[in-house]
């Protein structure tokens, strides 16, 4: 089919879903509207599949597709096209996007069942996905923000989906102004990416890039990196901007599974790497990226321990995971930030998902100290869940290892990584497997702990179809992208196929041969996955066999405990530092400024106006002889005007 | 006959400084009273005294045009008065009397 026909299909579908579940908004028909919506879904898929063939097709280095709807802004030196390509990277993205996206919303059919607006929530999900397709198939930074934007905008649609809840039209409202800071910067990076290279497409920009880096942080490209990276760090909630995600759990799970975990969480990670030319001038930049990467995945991962919502868990390890991409940006090795983002998609939106179901199955409890030995009660959901947690504590051959595992080896071996950068990582990968086990065993593992007036059960088919899918796609998920030491013992080779993939479309950076390296990268191998494994063990220890220890552990830390469980205290902080200085400054500048001495000004030429007014008002009284009056002054002062004058 | 002499100076400003007497007291008369026949009266004055001025240049300039005009006035003033007057007449059936301010009354 005509590339230029697929495009429009694909992008075009969930609008149309969007639309027609959006005009009929107050429909409580679940099944009609959720059918629409992943009717519109599955289409979309059906067409990135078809595009991605052609893409296959292409020779290896020519594999680009691009076509252009119109013209969208041509202005002076400024010349905007709505036009959208598919490369290796958006390839994978938009495979992800609809994919995942079509099992989420299959997913919500079930879930969203007993909702009394589910055809608005249908059409926030539609909307979303139309967004961020555009986010991902813009050939142009302008089209990514259009993007950018409106997924932000759904994002906040969908998180105070509930909102007759304060707080969770409070979390909505949270998430969507500490993005407008991370987009602030983002817009302040297109300009200067705008003025130094005069140009906003990314094949016109990748042509125009000079072929020397910049030294420091004050050049041009680094400024804008920079910029550009504050835009990705609201989006990906890093530190210190990731404030939003864990209260984002507020929203349906469904929609924490699209949104906050699989795909536009992990825009800021595209963003990074469409833009790794630009990037890789600018070293400096990398260094931070990697060295915030590093930090977020620590302290998310440190917060995730010391939490007992289950949503919330799962959103510090988003936050956790997404620090892991961000630290493979920051060592150049942009190919491992997709191959994680791929995999995270798999088996996070898989546990967001069976977290989704097991809240639907407990009706609505999310308090993990309230549920145990569900495995029992839910044996699809705990089993497709036990996948999701060995991926992402990183076991063999699960999808999570190959990519945290090229992570960590990047982080160590690349020429812009270090020792310190791979120690965190590694630390950062021993807490992710702590806490994940402990929400395994506070959830499924143990004795129930719920009353007995709960009777939990299995979701029906249409959530646990995804469940399966996806958890198919987290065992074998990873199996595209083996190392190489690893496919050379393997028998057929299957080689890194994902790095092949992405190389003709990302910087690289020169990698001297290491001395001994394979040996080495088996070594580092085989000391994170022990850690994952003891760490795992450790906790399933603690919380399985000897429950005592945790108290014990907890009473031990000292104060530490109630600083992690209380998130470091970084909302209070906020709240003193920045907020509240805010609206106390907002509140003076109005008592002063605007009571004070703008509306004084107005009232001031009201006044004025009024005044004069009511004196004028006098003449005109109706009264017969007094206009006859002025009539006649009128006419005198006429004439001595006209004799004077001559 | 020297009271003759004293015709024989009268010239055209002794004329128009009349007219503009005779103007000033029907505009006092419209602006101040407020009956209104004695404010038909004065408006009758009032165009009078143009009358007056239009003669008096037309005798001065030896052109027939304002002595035209003169005619055109009185027929209008005649008309004027007669609408003027029925007006008063109707106004002095409803309010039982002829005070200018029953007119305001009137308005829509």
């Amino acid at each position: 089919m005509d590339a230029h026909l697929l495009f429009a299909i694909l992008l075009l579908a969930p609008l149309v879903g969007f639309l027609i579940n959006g005009c009929n908004f107050k429909s409580h028909n679940a099944l009609l509207a959720g059918s629409i919506a992943t009717a519109a879904a599955a289409i979309s898929f059906i067409c990135s599949l078809l595009l991605v063939g052609q893409l296959v097709s292409l020779p290896e280095n020519a594999r680009i597709i691009q076509t252009t709807f119109f013209n969208w802004i041509p202005v002076g030196d400024l010349n905007v096209t709505a036009g959208l390509v598919v490369d290796q990277i958006s390839a994978i993205m938009i495979l992800v996007i609809t994919g995942v996206g079509s099992l989420i919303h299959l997913f919500s059919v079930g879930y969203m069942s007993h909702d009394a607006r589910p055809a608005k929530y249908f059409a926030y999900l539609n909307l979303f996905l139309f967004n961020m397709l555009i986010l991902v198939l813009g050939n142009n930074l302008l089209m990514t923000f259009v993007g950018w934007e409106g997924v932000g905008l759904c994002s906040y649609l969908l998180i105070g989906f509930w909102f007759t809840d304060p707080a969770k039209a409070a979390a909505g409202m949270k998430a969507f102004v500490t993005n407008r800071i991370g987009d602030a910067g983002f817009l302040i990076g297109i300009f200067l990416l705008f003025t130094t290279f005069n140009t906003l497409n990314y094949a016109d920009l990748a042509a125009r890039l000079p072929a020397t880096p910049e030294i420091g942080l004050m050049g041009p490209i680094a400024l804008a990196c920079l910029c550009l990276f504050i835009g990705a760090c609201g989006k990906s909630a890093q530190i210190p901007l990731y404030v939003w995600l864990p209260d984002a759990m507020a929203g349906p799970t469904p929609v924490s599974a699209l949104i906050h975990a699989a795909t536009m969480v992990t825009a800021g990670v595209y963003l990074i790497v469409r833009m790794s030319a630009v990037f890789m001038l600018a070293p400096a930049v990398l260094h931070i990226v990697a060295w915030v990467g590093a930090a977020t995945v620590v302290f998310a991962a440190s917060m995730g321990i010391c939490q007992w919502d289950i949503k919330k868990i799962l959103a510090y390890s988003t936050v956790s995971q997404l620090g892991y991409m961000f630290l493979a940006c920051g060592v150049g090795a942009f190919h491992a930030a997709m191959f994680h983002l791929m995999t995270h998609a798999f088996f996070k939106a898989l546990m967001f998902l069976g977290s989704g179901s097991v809240i639907h199955g407990m009706h609505e409890e999310q308090d993990v100290r309230k549920m145990g030995g569900l495995k029992k009660y839910m044996p699809i959901t705990y089993i497709t869940f036990t996948l999701g947690w060995l991926a992402i504590i990183g076991i063999p051959p699960f999808a999570g290892f190959f990519s945290k595992d090229e992570i960590l080896w990047q982080a160590f071996s690349s020429p812009l990584g270090n020792k310190g950068l791979w120690a965190l990582g590694a630390v950062g990968a021993a807490m992710t497997a702590f806490y994940m086990t402990r929400l395994m065993a506070w959830t499924f593992w143990g004795k129930p702990r719920f009353g007995h007036d709960v009777h939990p059960h299995e979701s029906p088919l249409s959530m646990t179809i995804p469940l399966m899918v996806l958890g198919l796609l987290s065992v074998i998920g990873g199996w595209i992208g083996i190392p190489h030491v690893i496919s050379e013992v393997l028998p057929f080779h299957p080689g890194n196929g994902l790095e092949e993939w992405l190389h003709p479309a990302i910087a690289h950076l020169e990698i001297p041969h290491l001395e001994g390296g394979e040996g080495l990268e088996w070594m580092m191998m085989g000391v994170s996955v022990a850690i994952a494994a003891i760490s795992a063990l450790f906790a399933y220890d603690t919380y399985i066999r000897v429950p005592k220890r945790a108290e014990m552990l907890a009473k031990a830390a000292g104060p530490i405990y109630p600083l992690v469980a209380n998130k470091y205290y970084v909302d209070e902080i906020y709240f003193k530092l920045i907020i509240n200085p805010l609206v106390d400054l907002g509140k003076r500048l109005w008592f002063y400024i605007d009571i004070n001495v703008i509306d004084k000004a107005t009232y001031l030429a009201s006044d004025l106006v009024n005044g004069l007014a009511s004196f004028v008002r006098t003449i005109q009284n109706g009264k017969m002889q007094q206009y006859a009056l002025y009539m006649a002054l009128g006419l005198v002062l006429m004439m001595t005007f006209v004799l004077v004058g001559s | 006959m020297p009271s003759t002499e004293v015709f024989l100076k009268i010239g055209l400003n002794h004329y128009l400084f009349l007219s503009a007497i005779l103007f000033s007291f029907g505009m006092i008369a419209v602006l101040m009273r407020k009956n209104v026949i004695v404010m038909l009266m004065g408006i009758e004055l009032m165009l009078n005294a143009v009358n007056l001025s239009f003669i008096a240049f037309a005798k001065e300039l030896g052109n027939l045009n304002g002595q035209i005009m003169v005619f055109f006035v009185m027929t209008i003033a005649a008309a004027e008065a007669g609408v003027g007057l029925a007006l008063a007449v109707s106004v002095y059936k409803k309010y039982k009397e002829l005070n200018i301010r029953s007119f305001e009354q009137l308005r829509g």
